[in-house]
């Protein structure tokens, strides 16, 4: 074994991740306004343009903006092997990935296939840099325990649903006939119950009973629930293009009796966690482990009971609660631990016994924290009801999103101006 | 047979347990509750270091041929903690529980985010690399002393 580009050194300069977590949380804002712009209607169904430019602001514009980013300084923790090149390939990701998703978002609005062409290239761009740099440093792992293999399997599973998207933009481009609902279906499924959920087992792991002082997650757990899901989504897709969709389907209820699992593991963790004192993170977690199994049990009942799987709203629903409620919540919550940590420790890196430097709490307060947290519960709750009773419900789900998101940002932002003023001034002394 | 990921990562927990004592009294503005736990919990900090720094790391470096690499940041990060552990021992001695508890939860992260290193690959590696000599390690981590009463 070769320990020779094993530096263990702390990860990149925070201005790397740090771009990422300040653009992600306005993306929520913008959702909160084109929702406003449509109005009621845009629940009318998942299909519809708008719904899809919502979606797609959500799942890129937030969720892809903060786990790329997040990757790119978790990689050196987790896995011993940094980025390589780490200021350019942040720039190479970040700049393509937000300008490819606002491009994306006015392609559906404006139904332009240019718009499309052109999102296709940057978003190509963004997620192939991404996923080259990743897969670098994951296959180069000089032990491959439970985080590393779910990392690969995420990898794996976000190359998919990135393949599917680029094909299903192409098509829209270019005018190419394709089975859109099925390849629609293999893409989302691909990207919200693959990548996202074995992305969020490969921090789990670490992260839950570290932060939290749980027991750790059960062995049988970590050994094979990344490897077993991802063999499970392949032969769905084989039986799905293979059109056998009986079999597929009973290898669906399998997948999401693996969410389930995957969530009341780490709930039961959290019951059993050693640090009593609150934490507004252990609430974001909370809200997305019980979003994933309220959203995996409702996926499974669509199967037996075709009327379920019918109405409209049920797939709205399942993207609130997989999105909103699972994806977004948790990633919420991270971004308060790793913000102010990472302000801290560039800050005492640089200042080391030269002054003394402000501790997390003093960067970003758990009041704001708390409050955000209410608002964004809220904000799931609103959208629920939202998709149910649109006339009613739309604008004050808008809102909230909206003012939950500014929120975020505000706080990501406080933080960022803090560590800049401090550094300054102290920089002069 | 014991393994030094077996051995270390039990003294990692023993850590946690106490972090979450001290911080649990300081939550509860139980300040002389809080000094007791926490002395435990530093002394206890403070003997894992020494056993790594003095025991493991330099058995690591010989057998591996590179103490600059891993090892050196994790010597440097315990000097990160040791300093930040520092600070909430004169926190205390303020009697300023607000300040022990922020630098706490800062402690928290660098602490763990120190410990998925070594129990992700430091550790593992170093059963791989010490495998004929990792019974005389281990001995000597059940018998390291101290240096200073900690």
């Amino acid at each position: 074994m070769n320990t020779a580009g094993l530096s263990f050194e702390q990860g990149p300069p925070f201005s790397v991740p740090l771009r990422f977590f300040l653009t992600a949380p306005w993306f929520l804002v913008l959702a909160a306004v084109l929702i406003s712009w449509e109005g009621p209607v845009i629940f009318a169904s998942r299909w519809l343009p708008s719904m899809l430019a919502l979606t797609h602001l959500l799942v890129l514009g937030f969720m892809a903006q903060t786990m790329l980013g997040a990757l790119l300084q978790i990689l050196p923790v987790a896995v011993g092997v940094s980025v390589p090149y780490p200021r350019l390939t942040a720039a190479l990701i970040h700049i393509p990935l937000t300008l490819g998703t606002l491009t994306l978002v006015g392609a559906f609005l404006f139904s332009e296939p240019v718009l499309f062409a052109h999102a296709v290239g940057l978003l190509g761009l963004g997620f192939g840099v991404a996923l080259i740099a990743f897969n670098i440093a994951v296959w180069r792992a000089p032990v491959a325990g439970g985080t590393v293999i779910a990392l690969r399997c995420a990898l794996i599973a976000l190359l998919v649903t990135v393949l599917f998207g680029l094909l299903l933009a192409s098509g829209l481009s270019w005018g190419w006939s394709l089975p859109v609902v099925m390849i629609t279906e293999l893409h989302a499924v691909w990207g919200l119950a693959g990548w996202t959920p074995l992305l969020l087992a490969g921090v789990a792991y670490q992260v839950v009973p570290m932060f939290h002082i749980t027991p750790t997650y059960p062995t049988w757990l970590t050994r094979s629930f990344a490897p077993g899901m991802t063999g499970l989504f392949i032969a769905w897709t084989v039986l799905t293009l293979a059109g056998w969709p009986t079999v597929a389907m009973w290898v669906r209820i399998a997948l999401t009796f693996g969410l389930i699992v995957l969530a009341i593991v780490t709930l039961y963790l959290f019951t059993q966690r050693r640090r009593k004192i609150g934490d507004p993170t252990l609430g974001y977690w909370r809200i997305s482990m019980v979003s994933l199994f309220v959203g995996a049990g409702l996926w499974v009942l669509t199967q037996w009971l075709p009327a379920l799987a019918l109405a409209p709203q049920v797939e709205l629903l399942l993207g609130v609660l997989l999105i909103v409620g699972f994806a977004i919540a948790v990633i919420n919550g991270m971004l308060y631990k790793i913000v102010p940590f990472l302000a801290w420790f560039h800050l005492q890196a640089r200042f080391l016994g030269q002054a003394k430097v402000p501790n997390m709490k003093q960067l970003l307060p758990d009041a704001p924290i708390q409050r955000q947290m209410w608002g964004f519960l809220a904000t799931v709750v609103l959208l629920l009801a939202a998709v149910i009773y649109p006339i009613i419900f739309t604008y004050p789900a808008a809102l909230a999103l909206g003012i939950t998101g500014a929120w975020l940002g505000v706080n990501m932002f406080n933080v960022a101006w803090f560590y800049r003023r401090w550094s300054r001034q102290n920089a002069l002394v | 047979m014991t393994t030094v990921l077996d051995y270390l990562s039990a003294e990692h927990r023993q850590c946690d347990e106490a972090f979450a004592i001290a911080e649990e009294a300081a939550h509860t503005s139980d300040l002389a509750g809080c000094r007791t736990h926490f002395q435990q919990f530093q002394a206890a900090m403070e003997r894992h270091f020494q056993k790594e720094e003095q025991v493991l790391f330099p058995t690591f470096e010989e057998a591996t041929g590179n103490a600059m690499g891993p090892t050196r940041v994790m010597r440097l990060e315990h000097q990160q903690m040791r300093g930040t552990l520092a600070g909430m021992a004169s926190a205390l001695a303020d009697g300023d529980l607000e300040s022990y508890l922020g630098d706490g939860e800062t402690l928290l992260i660098l602490m763990q985010q120190h410990n998925i290193k070594e129990e992700q690959m430091l550790y593992p590696m170093s059963d791989r690399f010490l495998a004929s000599v990792a019974d005389q390690v281990i001995a000597a981590l059940q018998e390291f002393q101290p240096e200073q009463p900690v």
